[in-house]
């Protein structure tokens, strides 16, 4: 008889085999709607997709107009997004560090994070009337400016919180070599607790990024719309999503195309900014401690 | 003896648990001492008091005194980062900071401003990778990641990293336990050098380290210091019947 008999379908063997199976299956159904919401908008968007929907500015109107492109919107979304980010970096960053480094598990710490997890479960639209209300009282009108605000309010959640949950993996013996040395807390965190968890923190700019740029129910509100390209922060600005939302709302097919070219140049700037920090990421974890 | 550390009455509580009970050395000044005892006897707390580490515990308590050159570090006066400049840690296990190796040594100095220009930062980073036996294997790579390194270069770049602030006491947290037999022979030969200039304090749990570097011997034994005194007395002559049966290997 040979050491190793022939498998046997034992319940352990069993139990993985459906446990594999059932894996798969969600695997399958997340790749599966992701691909065919992306072929749903080349199928639709792609036809529309030419030269001018990148270079041109709406002509006949956004809501109406057939010609011209929605370069408003992508420049629009650009400066939203990308402002948006950096002011929540501005406060994301310093809390997070803070939560680490001073705050720890403490009942503080707890309570800080459970906030954080509440606005990070806040509608964008909830987001808008509260920027429209506070613009209000202010006397403000519907601005470039003000949708970065709000863009910043509703990002600054899911980065520090997605900081703070990478910074809680920092290897304790890290911080540790870094004190024994005679640093302060300041000097570990900000130069050793950072490098670390680069990769990581890139990861939880992008995230925010992703929402920033995807939102459109708080910009709707507070950034307006226009088919002009913003020449000033107080100036209102267009959107990409509003430009999907209302060209889909026409009531003719041709500009519900354009609502879908326009969901696919959205699409591929996610894209390129998502590859764009995995390379960055990449080179930064050159010198991370595994 | 020329004292570089004096315990006082040292007691250290774990939450409700006493680590530490009225403790009362002194470790001599530039020789290797060495603490050892069974697993859980209290040399790692004891080690960890002498540059303010246990507090990072949570839920630690201390009453007495440590001095270091007649101050004691745990006087609210005293800043605790300056105590750690002096007293310097070797840990169990290397941890290399997430930069390159040159760094690993450099970051130390930099953030204690110790001097004035590149040239002078390049000169002591050489000049401590020296020192830890390191220099030769690394120099052409000094920009790569420490990680990169082997476990023992690791930790001969750790105790360049910690000897490039300057300190004055070197404190051994079983610095070898991690490490092959070699690189452990590279590290015990490089502290037997260093002792000239440096007070070494190094906790081990195999006896046959602590009577290879040991000038001065303390043995603990459940939070107590049984026994102290120079290497041979307590080897050849332990007085204490504790000591003479760890020694004799029944513990």
């Amino acid at each position: 008889m040979s050491l190793f008999t022939k498998k046997h379908w034992q319940r352990r063997h069993v139990m993985e085999a459906f446990m594999k199976f059932i894996m798969r299956v969600s695997l399958a159904i997340v790749a599966g709607a992701l691909g065919l919401i992306l072929w749903i908008i080349i199928v639709r968007g792609l036809p529309s997709l030419s030269w001018d929907m990148v270079s041109k500015i709406p002509e006949g109107g956004y809501y109406m107009g057939k010609e011209g492109g929605i370069l408003n919107a992508i420049i629009g979304s650009a400066y939203l997004a990308t402002g948006g980010t950096l002011l929540a970096m501005l406060f994301s960053i310093p809390i997070a560090l803070y939560l680490k480094t001073y705050l720890g598990d403490s009942k503080w710490g707890q309570y800080v994070r459970l906030s954080l997890d509440v606005l990070w479960g806040i509608p964008s639209i909830v987001y808008g009337a509260f920027g429209f209300t506070l613009m209000i009282a202010l006397g403000m009108r519907a601005s470039l400016l003000a949708g970065i605000i709000i863009l910043a309010f509703i990002e600054l959640p899911i980065m520090t919180r997605a900081m703070d949950e990478v910074i809680r993996r920092m290897p304790i013996d890290l911080e540790h070599a870094a004190l024994a040395l005679g640093s302060t807390k300041l000097e570990v965190a900000l130069r050793v607790v950072i490098r670390q968890m680069l990769p990581g923190i890139t990861t939880a700019i992008l995230l925010g990024f992703g929402r920033g740029i995807g939102d459109a129910a708080s910009v709707l509100f507070t950034a307006g719309y226009t088919d002009r390209i913003p020449t000033s922060l107080m100036r209102p600005t267009a959107s990409l999503p509003l430009a999907v939302f209302f060209q889909l709302g026409s009531p003719y097919p041709e500009v519900q195309q354009r609502g879908y070219a326009a969901a696919l140049i959205l699409t591929i700037i996610v894209l390129a900014v998502s590859l764009g920090s995995r390379w960055l990421s990449a080179r930064l974890n050159k010198y991370t401690v595994k | 003896m020329d004292a570089h550390i004096q315990v006082k009455n040292l007691n250290v509580y774990y939450g409700k648990q006493q680590a530490l009970k009225n403790v009362n050395i002194e470790i001599p000044k530039n020789q290797i001492t060495v603490i050892m005892g069974p697993s859980g006897c209290g040399k790692t707390t004891l080690l960890k008091t002498f540059n303010r580490f246990f507090e990072l515990t949570e839920n630690t308590q201390l009453t007495g005194e440590v001095l270091v050159d007649g101050q004691n570090i745990y006087d609210a006066s005293v800043d605790v980062t300056e105590v750690r400049k002096v007293v310097g840690l070797l840990a169990q296990r290397p941890s290399p900071l997430p930069m390159s190796i040159y760094d690993n040594v450099f970051y130390g100095m930099h953030i204690h401003k110790m001097k004035k220009d590149r040239k002078e930062y390049k000169a002591a980073v050489q000049h401590y990778l020296e020192i830890a036996g390191l220099w030769d294997e690394v120099h052409k790579r000094l920009h790569d990641p420490a990680t990169s390194l082997s476990i023992g270069q690791q930790q001969r770049l750790c105790l360049a990293r910690g000897l490039a602030v300057e300190p004055e006491i070197i404190l051994g947290d079983e610095p070898t336990s991690a490490l092959d037999p070699i690189s452990s022979q590279n590290i015990e030969s490089r502290l037997l050098e260093l002792k000239q200039q440096y007070t070494t304090v190094i906790v081990t749990h195999t006896l046959r380290q602590a009577k290879r570097l040991g000038d001065y011997v303390i043995y603990m034994y459940l939070g107590e210091v049984i026994e102290a005194g120079p290497a041979h007395e307590v080897f050849n002559n332990p007085q204490h019947e504790r000591t003479k049966a760890y020694l004799e290997g029944q513990i």
